[in-house]
């Protein structure tokens, strides 16, 4: 038996046939699909390291079962940038030094762009780094994690305003 | 993990018709379900994802003021609910406490009432568990852990529910709505999660093939918005499950308490409501005192199932201190570090 499956990922509808309905969504993207963004770390929900958008939503892809999405937006780092340009919070991770190893910074960047999407943090660092929990550095980047969530959220807004 | 079928019923009758075939387990979001079936804990045949099921994703206010919150509400959404942030704060805060932003918006009500122990014992295949394998002992009973239960435990399972949600939810005598193949039914959410006594593995009051539609709050669990707290110690400051945590709400009028509500998490297999102590709260004058004799009664009967005595006293610090939060007034807004102890910045207290 096979399981039909509908996606649309980083804008792109994908139809898709799963002949086992045990695979996670992290190893879809990963194996299947060959988008390697999403990292496999704990494999447990507990390092964010896969965090990828389903309907704009941050979550853990390795603790998503693929076929309960059936039908869902899903939105990568590999769906980020337009073409050539980065997306502000990528631009934003380069001008903070905001990795040092880079395993964890997938997850960290797509984090960030939900995290701004909410809009609930605001420019207080501890409502960021509270908003920011679920992703974990082993390196430590965390303080330059924040300064790029708090500058790429200042680029949107100038952004805004400029086209308001 | 192991093999199994995958249905997506688009009805609730559906639903529980597949629910009741052997070895069948509901699947909302899997944040906890998916993981215990990684580890080998969790082993369903069959998986009956629950998540498109229609009308299970509202949060309705009834006619005599009473609230239901549908089981496939999202964590992330109900937090950020207008009406539940005025009304039950303290339940917004415990969500915000618990998790992380990505679990808590995938991980539903229904799901976050259903997961399981996170004792390490329990997770380890390698281990033996009443719980997980009845019979087999309890490797947790003199084991390395000493943040197991205080209240409420026997020598066949000393684990602890990981809830903090259902914490707020115990203190507001909320009622779990249930269907099933012989129809629907209500438990008290303070009756839905057992004491391990000598059957821990019968873990909750759902009969096989029975399914969490939705959480319903009473008229009068709103009643206490002005003055509701949650506080949660753990290990690190975000992102860790609760060493302890309490929930306490008060109304009171010119000094004198009226009423009090008063709930433990991390302390037992099921969300504490320390009924003693709010006995003991009503009447008695708003101050320390009353708190401190409040602390004493919600504790007078634990006992560390571990060589845990800190738990007792961590306990019995954070219930005073939550009921003087409490007491101080509910923030304007959810604090930067919900329900922390260590939250760094005073925060307004005009909560209308």
């Amino acid at each position: 038996m096979t399981y039909p499956l509908t996606l649309t990922i980083n804008g792109t509808a994908q139809s898709l046939r799963l002949d086992d309905p045990r695979v996670t969504l992290l190893d879809l993207l990963r194996e299947r699909l060959h988008l390697t963004g999403a990292k496999k770390g704990c494999d447990r929900g507990q390092c964010g390291a896969c965090t990828v958008l389903v309907d704009g939503r941050r979550v853990n892809a390795c603790l998503t079962l693929a076929l309960s999405v059936d039908g869902a937006a899903v939105t990568t780092v590999e769906g980020l940038a337009r073409g050539e340009t980065l997306h502000p919070v990528q631009t934003a991770f380069i001008e903070h030094d905001a990795f040092q190893c880079g395993f964890c910074t997938p997850g960290q960047i797509v984090s960030a762009v939900g995290l701004i999407a909410e809009g609930e943090a605001g420019t207080d660092p501890e409502r960021i780094r509270e908003g920011m929990s679920g992703n974990i550095c082993r390196c430590g980047a965390y303080h330059g994690i924040v300064e790029a969530v708090l500058a790429a959220q200042a680029a949107r807004a100038a952004e805004e305003r400029k086209t308001a | 993990m192991n093999r199994f079928d995958y249905h997506r019923p688009a009805t609730l009758a559906e639903a529980l018709s597949l629910g009741a075939t052997p070895g069948a387990a509901y699947l909302a979001a899997g944040t906890n379900l998916l993981d215990l079936m990684k580890l080998g804990v969790a082993r369903p045949g069959v998986l009956v994802d629950v998540t498109r099921l229609p009308g299970l994703d509202r949060i309705e206010r009834l006619p005599d003021g009473a609230t239901r919150i549908g089981a496939m509400v999202r964590n992330s959404d109900l937090a950020r609910d207008a009406g539940i942030l005025r009304d039950y704060p303290a339940l917004a805060e415990a969500i915000l406490a618990g998790a992380s932003a990505q679990l808590r918006n995938a991980a539903t009500v229904g799901g976050n009432l259903m997961q399981k122990t996170r004792c390490r014992y329990f997770q380890d295949m390698a281990s033996a568990c009443n719980r997980r394998s009845p019979g087999a002992g309890c490797d947790a009973v003199g084991g390395v852990d000493e943040g197991m239960a205080i209240l409420g435990w026997s020598d066949a399972c000393i684990a602890t529910h990981p809830s903090d949600f259902c914490v707020p939810l115990a203190a507001l005598d909320a009622v779990v709505e249930i269907a099933g193949p012989a129809g629907a039914r209500e438990v008290p959410l303070t009756a839905f999660h057992h004491l391990p006594g000598q059957t821990p593995a019968q873990d909750t009051a759902l009969a096989p093939g029975e399914l969490v539609t939705a959480i319903r709050l009473p008229p009068a669990a709103a009643g206490f918005r002005q003055h509701a707290r949650y506080m949660k110690v753990r290990e690190r400051t975000s992102y860790a499950f609760a060493l302890v945590s309490v929930a306490a709400m008060l109304r009171w009028e010119d000094g004198a308490i009226l009423e009090a509500r008063l709930a433990l998490g991390g302390v037992a297999a099921r969300p504490w409501r320390a009924t003693e102590a709010e006995a003991l709260l009503a009447g008695a004058a708003l101050g320390r005192d009353a708190f401190e004799a409040a602390a004493r009664a919600a504790l007078a009967d634990a006992r560390p199932a571990n060589g845990g005595e800190a738990k007792i006293e961590l306990a019995r610090r954070l219930i005073v201190r939550t009921l003087m939060l409490a007491a101080a007034g509910t923030p304007a807004r959810i604090p930067a570090l919900p329900a922390s102890p260590f939250a760094a910045t005073e925060e307004s207290l005009t909560h209308a």
